[in-house]
């Protein structure tokens, strides 16, 4: 094995000879890179990270270990190695011990290897002479009761880790200037605090919203818990404000159509779907002067198309030209193809303003940004899926949305709250809290969807406060009233009469005669049956990603997690941010929150958004692909397999040959894991350092 | 059953997805057999076919390379391109008379720390019933 290793060495000499004519032209990096462990000095520290590691490591012997092996300078172990006494260990022993590479073994890189970087520049190295062992993560964690078992995967991990750092090349990020411009997706409250926020900080901002209008769940709702603040009231105001800001480019009834690029320069292309009507700025471009739509709705008294109108739960009609409510921005009448007969009424009715255009198609915009905020939003989990409880089956089973635009005063009842089956006002109102959340069945949602008994306790309070007599129940696992001033309202509305009963409802049945439901269930506090007959159920039902979310986080490269909600970069210490630089969260997009955590998480995303941008600059990491000239035959195969044309063949010296544009160049490494002639380096990862690496794991096993 | 002997499998994985998911089993605390080490690259496209030749014939049970899912590769398809060149090893192996088995390409998440598990756990399994690398004599 010995000797195999130095054979290695040797080609890997030759090829850092190769690889030195490229690499040179990083001039900070112009001290010849070298990938020979022969002069290699590595510092090695062990991290206990208290009892996480040294629960279930040896570090004692962990550390012997890393003594014999080949290059290893010097070893030392702390019980925090993440900080300051830690960090610092690193700085001082590079001087002292004249180190080449560093290797951390302590959590995943994914957590520290950031931290551990800065410390070896601290110390006077190349920040990318570092090299992490996980052994917590991937380690004592998964290995808690094998101390023998996680003791030699350490020693192992420390193995490999070392043979990489022996081998690490010095290596410069590549600076690049970042786009003054931000996109944000989504304007339900949560996006449009985030393009406000980037607004009043000076930084122009495409606001790309789906619907017709913006304002999202919120404008859908009659009050809010636990201040009691008319939604409406506290929402427009901030519409208005999105709608005049200056910075602001407002684009509805539009959606992401595709995204190239990096942070700091994200090139988006917006579809911007067919509205059929102009607004009065689009129609001055067209030259109709003092055209456009100014939303006197003509047009809608004459279309002889009846739809329901999702923003009312499809509980009250639109026409096929349709606003969804009065107070939307823009102010704009929106066709819906889909259903629009073209009988062309609509277009004689807007007369001298020529606002309709019957034959407007798709339209697409491309933007450059530097950043971009994800606010995708819920949409209800389909609660008919649970069939014991009858939604869509029984008249007088609503979902909770239905009763919020019930109850509200600008809703298809004016906020008389009536039951679907003969508009009768109830007396009896059920609540079934937990309606798919909290549900191992398969069927519902294993999360809480965190604000629905919030909101049913203010449901329980209008209900009392509007209808003198109404009695509301609640059926609730648990009321989770975990916010500011949140607890104090759940006192007030038992105060107030509403009655509580904790219970998982089991089935509720409709008298076909009167459609009264009766709802079967267990007090589980006082064991016994419940057989209660009510005049209307309201079903809390569990939310869940809106519909388009998978399609928008592919195109941004952004992963989810099992329900779809989508992943931040670290669930505590970054949870705005993705693994995707320069994509950030805000909203329920990345798990249920309600309004206050909304606003809180996107002003949080449009800070972290402005960094950048402010900045003016980002650090993209170097793990560029590099041509090796002397071994590239110029086949062009790695051209076509970049997906990101980062590749091109190029003339040299009468001959083809590969060159990368590292501004456009990820370092996926696809490219160097096909090339048949080994003439592509990819920094960091380069082929003979992961050879190494592989050569030290197979060294294992023998002990 | 052969309870000494310690198999030497190398797991060649994505930091993006399977990393994460493995990162996330750790959190999670979730157990799984010791049997394994980790060489982390940033795509499972990064794998040249000839690092897995080379573990093999040098002596490796078993390799498993794991990416992101269809569709959700950080690098867009970088999963799919390392995913053909791993059919063609298998197919190589194959030729050469070692079982195909000894490789496995698997996908997980950022999101699947119990899968992470379930893996491994079934590859240690697999190449405990498939017994040493018979090549492992041969490796110099």
């Amino acid at each position: 094995m010995a000797e195999k290793k130095t054979k290695k060495e040797s080609t890997s000499k030759k090829d850092t000879k190769k690889q030195a004519a490229p690499a040179a032209k990083a001039a900070e990096a112009s001290k010849a890179p070298t990938v020979s462990s022969k002069e290699a000095r590595v510092g090695v520290y062990i991290c206990h990270c208290g009892t996480n590691i040294a629960g279930s490591v040896d570090i004692p012997a962990v550390q012997e270990y890393a003594k014999t092996l080949p290059n290893v300078a010097w070893v030392d172990n702390y019980q925090y190695m993440c900080s300051t006494p830690g960090q610092k260990k690193i700085e001082e022993n590079i001087k002292e011990h004249n180190l080449t590479g560093i290797v951390v073994a302590a959590c995943s890189p994914r957590l520290h290897e950031p931290t551990f970087r800065t410390a070896t520049k601290e110390g006077g190295l190349n920040p990318f002479r570092f090299e992490m062992a996980n052994i917590r993560e991937q380690g004592s964690w998964v290995h808690m009761h094998d101390r023998e078992g996680a003791t030699d995967k350490a020693k192992d991990a420390i193995r490999i880790a070392v043979a990489k750092a022996a081998l690490l090349q010095d290596l410069v990020p590549k600076a690049v200037p970042v786009e003054k411009a931000a996109l944000v997706v989504g304007a339900g409250v949560a996006g449009m605090q985030a393009a406000l926020d980037l607004a009043n900080a000076g930084i122009k901002t495409y606001l790309v919203e789906k619907n017709p209008t913006i304002g999202g769940r919120m404008s859908q709702l009659d009050k809010t818990f636990p201040t009691l603040d008319c939604s409406q009231c506290i929402l427009t105001p901030k519409m208005v404000d999105v709608g005049r800001a200056e910075n602001i480019e407002l684009m509805t009834y539009a959606e992401i159509a595709e995204v190239e690029g990096y942070i700091g320069n994200f090139d988006v292309t917006i579809r911007r779907k067919p509205r059929g009507v102009l607004t009065p700025v689009e129609a001055e471009a067209k030259g109709i002067v003092g055209g456009g739509c100014n939303g006197c709705g003509d047009c809608e008294a004459v279309c002889p198309v009846i739809k329901p109108n999702p923003f009312e739960m499809d509980m009250k009609p639109r026409k096929a030209i349709y606003i969804y409510h009065p107070q939307v921005v823009p102010l704009i009448y929106t066709v819906d193809f889909d259903s629009c007969i073209k009988c062309g009424l609509c277009v004689t009715a807007c007369g001298e303003k020529k606002a309709i255009d019957l034959e407007a198609k798709d339209e697409f915009v491309k933007v450059k940004v530097g950043t971009a905020i994800l606010a995708l939003g819920y949409d209800m989990f389909p609660i008919e899926k649970k069939d014991e409880w009858g939604y869509q089956k029984y008249d007088n089973v609503v979902n909770s949305l239905e009763f919020e635009r019930l109850i509200c005063a600008s809703g298809p009842t004016g906020g008389h709250l009536v039951r679907p089956s003969d508009g009768v006002t109830p007396k009896k109102v059920a609540f079934l809290l937990c309606a798919g959340s909290r549900d191992n069945t398969g069927i519902g949602k294993p999360y809480c969807s965190r604000f629905c008994c919030m909101y049913s306790l203010k449901h329980a309070h209008q209900i009392i406060e509007k209808i003198p007599g109404c009695q509301p129940y609640l059926f609730y696992m648990d009321i989770r009233s975990f916010g500011k001033m949140y607890e104090e309202f759940y006192y007030r509305i038992q105060d107030e009469g509403a009655k509580f009963m904790r219970g998982r409802v089991a089935n509720i049945l409709e008298d076909p005669v009167t459609k009264n439901l009766t709802v079967v269930a267990e007090d589980t506090l006082l064991n016994r049956p419940i057989n209660l007959e009510v005049d209307m159920v309201v079903l809390a039902a569990a939310v869940q990603p809106s519909s388009d979310t998978d399609r928008t986080r592919k195109l941004f490269g952004v992963s989810c997690s099992q329900d779809g909600w989508l992943l931040e970069a670290h669930p505590k210490l970054n949870p705005c941010g993705t693994t995707t630089a320069g994509v950030f969260l805000a909203g329920v997009c990345q798990g249920p929150k309600d309004i206050p955590d909304t606003v809180a998480s996107a002003e949080g995303a449009a800070s972290a958004a402005s960094i950048p941008i402010h900045k003016g600059e980002v650090e993209l990491e170097p793990y560029f692909a590099q041509c090796i000239e002397e071994k590239c035959a110029g086949c062009g195969m790695c051209v076509n397999l970049c997906p990101y044309q980062a590749l091109a063949l190029v003339e040299k010296e009468g001959r083809k040959v590969m060159q990368v544009t590292e501004a456009k160049c990820k370092g996926c490494g696809t490219c160097g894991g096909f090339c048949p002639g080994g003439a592509i380096w990819m920094q960091h990862f380069a082929t003979p350092q992961i050879v190494a690496q592989i050569d030290a794991f197979l060294l294992g096993g023998a002990k | 059953m052969a309870d000494e002997w310690k198999p030497q499998i190398l797991g060649i994985i994505c930091n993006w997805c399977s990393y994460a998911g493995a990162d996330l089993a750790g959190s999670a605390r979730t157990q799984y057999p010791p049997d394994i080490r980790i060489v982390r690259v940033m795509c499972t496209g990064r794998v040249d076919p000839l690092f897995i030749l080379k573990a093999f014939t040098d002596g490796a049970d078993g390799v498993l390379v794991s990416g992101c899912h269809f569709g959700d590769c950080h690098y867009l398809e970088g999963n799919f391109k390392g995913a053909k060149r791993m059919f063609m090893v298998k197919s190589l192996l194959k030729n050469i008379g070692l079982e195909d088995k000894r490789l496995r390409m698997t996908f997980v998440s950022a999101s699947e720390g119990a899968k992470w598990a379930k893996v491994v756990e079934d590859v240690v399994n697999t190449i405990h019933e498939l017994g040493p690398n018979p090549l492992k004599e041969l490796a110099p």
